[in-house]
């Protein structure tokens, strides 16, 4: 399982990087972390004619807080995202996340920018993304631009990207006081990609009903996205949850998880509605 | 050993230090780390066990980080720091764990246990005890068809305990 | 190491049964392994293959010109070309009437018969090159249609082979008693279908070999990544012609063996046929994605089975009707029927069973070919047998180990014969089971299950019962032709500084046999262990013999050394009373020295023992004879096999809202007979539980209805990690063998043979409660959620089916 042919080269600013983009088109594969990227060339499933290496642009690294944001370069690798305090205070959500990312040698090189580029539709970070309303910030040879998370990822790691653009660095907005964020991945083994997996954000009022829920689910959809009628149909529920019936039937219409070897279609939606379910009692647990 | 003429575009010049040794040559773009290290240096205590970076079994350090050899191209460790289970050996460093693999036979057909003592290594340096399950997650990237980890999991408590009290 | 006190009075080093490191992991610790990928031949090439992406097709055309005109590609072989040097194998058992294969070329001529069967050989300089040119191949197939299903194969499709007359490899009928009146006559009649899905043999290490054909010497040397070396030596010697004394095989240090590397791959010979005509030394080492599909695969049975029982709760008869898929052509050597046939022969073991009938068909498919792997077969008897006993106990609402308790062939009971007709000697059912009770306090354990249940808690206990046949001998593969070595010899030499070395056909990946013959060799000549140096794996340096198999190291090849260091030890006792003038009744060896019985003390050391006898030979008596160095061999001429057994314990939580299992403990009492290194033997059986839990949890090969291997990576195909899996407790009851001296017997295999149906034991038990039975293994999260579905569906009146949503199950729950 040795890759094809290729060439490598390693430019050493974003311009440069820009202009090999630009002149190699489809012939270029973006190298940052090659957690994924590597296997999938020895495995030739793609079979570039040139290797741009970014890990030697300057400036595409590390955690910083801006304002009330959290800006995340796209290089980070994912153990610095895992040893991160501020990742810990402002984007708890994050930082559990992260836990499931892989196992350490895999963290240690894989970045935030490229799981994200990668949009592996059962990958965690993308939709942490979205639930906490990030926005991505791309780069390419005409200059910068921004995309909200939730228009970013288009399908089965089909993603926003433009040939010849780079993720730069993701902003997330600082988790607020009132949020609580909730997490679960169902998958066989640690460290495997998720089955069925939920990212979300919500907070609860006085009466412990939820006042706001932004949830995302990975595994069972096609890409992430804001579970918008599910997360709608939670409003004003007091938790634990009652009647499932409807938030079930929202669900039907935000997820469209697909048959996939050794599980079909409704039962990820299955699991997904029991991850909910679960998750959002759990909240009770550590209510005020 | 090569018949024809190398293909100088499809290659690199590389830099780097390996094992306390320093090593400069021209390495093929495609050649992974791991291929890199067995092939050209004989560093063949490293080994492959899938190439998709699943099994583990090809771990090396990489600027003091454990990293799968599968995983990044020679190419990529141009001014880096790279330790295999070789030279770490030599230094030392994995003594404990060797010996208290040794003593519980956690290592059988010996494919996976670079990869087990180099990941082992890494989260007994960041110096806190941790439970067995604890243990176990850690490991969870390394496969070893032979053993059942249990003897591992005992061996890396064991040196754990050892070096940071319990 | 333990000191006890001779009868002598003075102190003596018992080593065997004691837990001594293996000398060998020392290095393999410091990275200092040498396997097949480490070694370098001069001028060395490497090979890759061109495999068939279809599972059935026929080749029309090949165009190699791109593929020959790639850099540094050296040759481009066909299945012509090598057929012209290397005859087909075929996988056929003399003694088995109306056995029937396919031979199968190193390469694919005209069709191919699975997805990964090889039909180029692409030599170049580097495997990078080799597989450059493999993608300029161009091959013209016409694609046929794929048969897939075992049943299927039977009953209407077309034969896979046209040599053949239809599918059925093989059937074989064993009936004892009269099943039939048994089961009409039952109080309690239990009949279920099982599915045991395909598993991938899977060692971390994948195949390998390097092919050195000196033309000069006319000689053929292999560097083999393979359990048995002599195997390998006889069959390079047969298909290419070559005198087999002129065939060498090396096995260096191999990374896991499990039996799939037992077999005999018509595509390892391609790669001594590739050097036969290169005249340079070839290379091939399987990468992972060509490891899925060509690497033997193991279980793959449909099985239809019944339990009969009496009112007074004796099992009356059992029923078994096996289907196994073997995949596309039989397995030369090692013949891939046994899966079927050790299923059947062995069902039932443990249990007085009167009545019995068993019926095996093994069936051709276009798929990868079944092979040798941890068990063969028997785990698929161990899990059918305790899943009926386990039903029929619960149908008479007793508890299932009393069930067994009552049921179990006692010890006093045997030797005795099985319903198939299979002798069966020192199994130690009982004392087994009643170890296995106090180590996981099976009772606390089924209390706390009964609380956990009423707060809507699912957690299962199970128990299962095996019995693990090893160290084959001759009446068992003798009749089969097959040139297969079920004796095993050692030698031992004494070298003149005083220390020893012991080569041994007995081979080493990992499982510890090199130690325990070191233990074997150490204690009965009276040295310390390490002044034994063990040698092996080498058909050219070593006696005749069989390498790794069923669990043989100890039993067989621990015997051949025990015999061959009491002739040593002899020996050099008669040289030292020659040298010394002492009477030889008055001498013994303790911690290397020869010592007097009578007073304890030194009086002469092996050093000088070796220095007269290897050069000072002019200081001894006229006509004194002595050997230095002495060979032994180990057969049990008229026995098959000798049984171990075991019971093991398995306590779990199934989620029923998601269908996953977690596995909270897991205990093995396990019978070997003498256990020579426990350190080593703990581990093994650690080892085999955890492959049994791959199969029953996780480890599948999914196959499309075209015959697609859908799953074929390591991402895909999961096999257990340390995260999910628990602590095993592993206890030991001895009974040894009695036939031999050492009193071993094997245990390889003990841990897969018995995890497989404890799990599956336990996964039903935990389920029962909500009317649920698992049918098919792997037990994947959706397939526990449709069996808690169907159950659930037909407990209010409904037909469950497919298109039902899980919505229902979940919201019934919640009411």
């Amino acid at each position: 399982m040795k890759p094809s042919r290729f060439k490598y080269v390693k430019p050493a600013s974003l311009d440069e990087a820009f202009g090999l983009l630009e002149q190699y088109g489809d012939g270029a594969c973006v190298l940052a972390g090659g957690q994924s990227l590597l296997a999938g060339l020895g495995m030739r499933l793609a079979t570039p004619e040139v290797l741009v290496d970014i890990n030697g642009i300057e400036g595409l690294a590390g955690i910083s807080l801006q304002g009330g944001e959290v800006v995340i370069g796209a290089l980070t690798r994912h153990v610095d995202v895992l040893s991160s305090r501020a990742i810990c205070r402002y984007l708890p959500l994050v930082a559990e996340a992260i836990t499931h990312v892989g196992h350490t040698a895999v963290r240690n090189r894989g970045t935030f920018g490229g799981s994200l580029a990668y949009a592996d539709p059962a990958a965690e970070l993308p939709a942490c993304a979205v639930a906490y309303g990030a926005t991505i910030v791309i780069g390419g040879g005409s200059g910068r631009r921004s995309v909200s998370a939730n228009d970013f990822f288009l399908g089965i790691m089909e993603t926003a990207l433009q040939p010849g653009e780079l993720i730069l660095e993701i902003r997330f907005p600082m988790q607020r006081d009132t949020q609580r964020h909730v997490f679960a991945e169902l998958s066989r083994r640690h460290g495997d990609f998720a089955l069925v997996g939920l990212a979300g954000l919500v907070s609860l009022d006085d009466n412990r009903r939820l006042a706001d829920a932004r949830l995302v689910y990975f595994g069972c959809v096609s890409h992430p996205r804001l579970a918008s009628a599910t997360s709608a149909s939670l409003i004003g529920r007091p938790i634990p949850l009652e009647d499932l019936d409807e938030i079930k039937r929202c669900m039907l219409q935000d997820l469209d998880p697909g048959d996939s070897p050794g599980m079909r279609s409704e039962t990820k939606l299955a699991l997904a509605a029991v991850v909910t379910r679960r998750q959002l009692n759990a909240l009770r647990e550590t209510c005020a | 050993m090569r018949m024809s003429s190398r293909e100088p575009e499809f290659e690199v010049a590389v830099s780097m230090v390996v094992n306390g040794e320093p090593v400069s040559c021209r390495v093929s773009a495609r050649q992974h780390l791991a291929d890199f290290l067995r092939e050209e240096l004989s560093l063949t205590g490293t080994h492959l066990g899938c190439e998709h970076g699943v099994c583990g079994a090809c771990a090396v350090r990489v600027d003091g980080q454990v990293v799968r050899g599968c995983l990044m191209l020679a190419a990529q460790v141009h001014g880096c720091q790279v330790e295999t289970i070789e030279g770490l050996s030599d230094a030392g460093v994995l003594a404990d764990l060797q010996e208290e693999f040794l003593r519980r036979n956690a290592a059988q057909c010996g494919f996976c246990t670079a990869g087990m003592l180099l990941t082992s290594h890494e989260l007994i340096e960041q110096g806190r005890c941790v439970s067995r399950s604890d243990i176990r997650e850690v490991l969870s990237g390394n496969l070893c068809r032979c053993t059942g980890y249990q003897a591992i999991v005992d061996a890396v408590e064991a040196a754990m305990t050892k070096k940071v009290g319990s | 190491m333990t000191t006890v006190v001779s009868t002598a009075g003075f102190p003596v080093s018992r080593v065997i049964g004691e837990r001594i490191p293996r000398h060998e992991a020392k290095r393999i610790l410091r990275g200092r392994g040498r396997y097949i990928g480490d070694i370098v031949l001069p001028r060395m090439l490497h090979m890759a293959f061109v495999r068939s992406p279809y599972a059935h097709a026929r080749i029309l055309s090949i165009d190699t010109t791109l593929a020959r005109a790639c850099p540094n590609v050296v040759a481009v072989f066909d299945g012509k070309d090598l057929a012209a040097i290397c005859s087909p194998v075929i996988g056929v058992s003399a003694n088995r009437e109306g056995h029937k294969s396919a031979p199968q070329d190193a390469l694919a001529i005209d069709c191919v018969f699975w997805q990964g069967q090889p039909v180029l050989a692409i030599v170049a300089a580097s495997r990078a090159e080799a597989e450059d040119a493999a993608q300029e191949v161009l091959i013209e197939w016409e694609e046929l249609p794929a048969v897939v299903d075992a049943r299927q194969a039977l009953e209407d499709a077309e034969p896979i082979h046209s040599c053949l007359s239809d599918n059925l490899a093989f059937e074989h009928l064993v009936e004892s008693g009269e099943p039939d009146a048994a089961f009409s006559e039952a109080a309690v009649v239990v009949e279920r279908e099982f599915f045991f899905g395909r598993q991938s043999g899977l060692t971390l290490e994948p195949r390998g070999l390097i092919a050195d054909w000196d033309d000069a010497r006319e000689s053929l040397v292999v560097y083999h990544s393979h359990q048995s070396p002599f195997q390998m030596q006889d069959i390079f010697s047969r298909h290419l012609g070559i005198p087999e004394h002129r065939v060498r095989v090396i096995a260096p240090d191999v990374g896991g063996g499990f039996g799939m590397k037992l077999n005999v791959y018509a595509e390892e010979l391609a790669v001594a046929a590739a050097s036969r005509l290169l005249s340079r030394p070839v290379k091939f080492c399987a990468d992972r994605l060509e490891s899925f599909v060509s690497d033997t695969h193991a279980r793959d049975h449909w099985v239809k089975a019944r339990i009969a029982v009496r009112g007074d709760g004796r099992i009356s008869a059992m029923e078994i009707d096996d289907v196994a898929a073997v995949g596309a052509f039989g397995m030369p050597m090692r013949f891939n029927i046994a899966e079927g046939m050790m299923a059947i022969n062995w069902c039932g073991a443990p249990y007085h069973v009167e009545n019995y009938r068993g019926r095996t068909r093994s069936v051709y498919v276009n798929k990868n070919l079944i092979g040798m792997y941890r068990g063969v077969g028997i785990p698929i008897a161990a899990a059918v047998t305790e899943l009926l006993t386990d039903l029929a106990a619960k149908k008479l609402d007793m508890d299932p180990v009393e069930f067994k308790r009552l049921n179990y062939r006692a010890l006093d009971s045997m030797p005795c014969t099985l319903p198939s007709g299979l002798p069966m000697d020192g199994c130690s059912f009982h004392a087994c089971l009643d170890r296995l009770m106090q180590a996981m306090d099976y009772d606390a354990l089924r209390k706390e299950q009964a609380e956990l249940r009423r707060r809507g808690i699912y957690r299962g206990i199970g128990i299962a019962t095996f019995v693990e046949p090893s160290a084959y001998g001759p009446p068992y593969y003798g009749p089969t032709d097959a040139r297969i070595s079920v004796q095993d010899g050692c030698t031992i030499r004494l070298d003149p500084s005083g220390v020893f070395r012991c080569i041994t056909s007995i081979t080493d990946q990992g499982q510890g046999t090199l130690i325990g013959i070191n233990q074997i060799v150490a204690e009965t000549i009276g040295v310390p262990v390490t002044h034994v140096e063990m040698v092996s794996g080498d058909s050219g340096a070593s006696p005749y013999g069989g390498g790794a198999w069923a669990s043989r190291g100890m039993a067989v090849g621990g015997e051949a050394a025990l015999k061959a260091a009491r002739d040593m030890k002899a020996n050099i006792l008669k040289l030292a009373a020659a040298i010394t003038q002492a009477a030889i009744d008055d001498l013994d060896i303790v911690d290397g020295n020869v010592v007097s019985r009578q007073s304890g003390d030194s009086v002469i050391t092996l050093a000088e023992v070796g220095r007269i006898g290897y050069f000072r030979q002019d200081t001894l008596p006229e006509g004194c004879r002595f050997e230095l160095s002495v060979t032994c061999s180990h057969v049990a001429h008229h026995q098959p096999y000798y049984t171990g057994n075991g019971v093991q314990g398995v306590y779990l939580e199934v989620d029923q809202e998601t269908g996953f299992i977690k596995l909270l403990g897991v205990w093995a009492i396990d019978d070997c007979g003498r256990v020579i290194n426990p350190l080593m033997v703990d581990e093994q059986v650690r080892g085999g539980i955890v492959q049994g839990i791959g199969g029953a949890l996780y480890e599948e090969c999914v196959y499309d209805q075209n015959g697609n291997f859908t799953n074929a990576t390591l991402a895909d195909y999961l096999v257990p990690m340390a995260g999910e899996m628990p602590d095993i407790h592993v206890g030991h009851i001895e009974t040894p063998e009695h036939s031999t001296e050492l009193g071993a017997k094997g245990v390889g295999e003990a841990g897969t043979i018995g995890a497989l149906g404890v799990i599956w034991v336990g996964v039903n038990d935990a389920v029962a409660p909500l009317g649920v039975q698992l049918r098919q293994q792997p037990f994947t999260p959706e397939r526990v959620l449709d069996a808690i579905r169907d159950a659930q569906a037909a407990a209010v009146g409904g037909v469950a089916s497919q298109a039902c949503p899980q919505w229902h199950a979940a919201t019934a729950e919640q009411a």
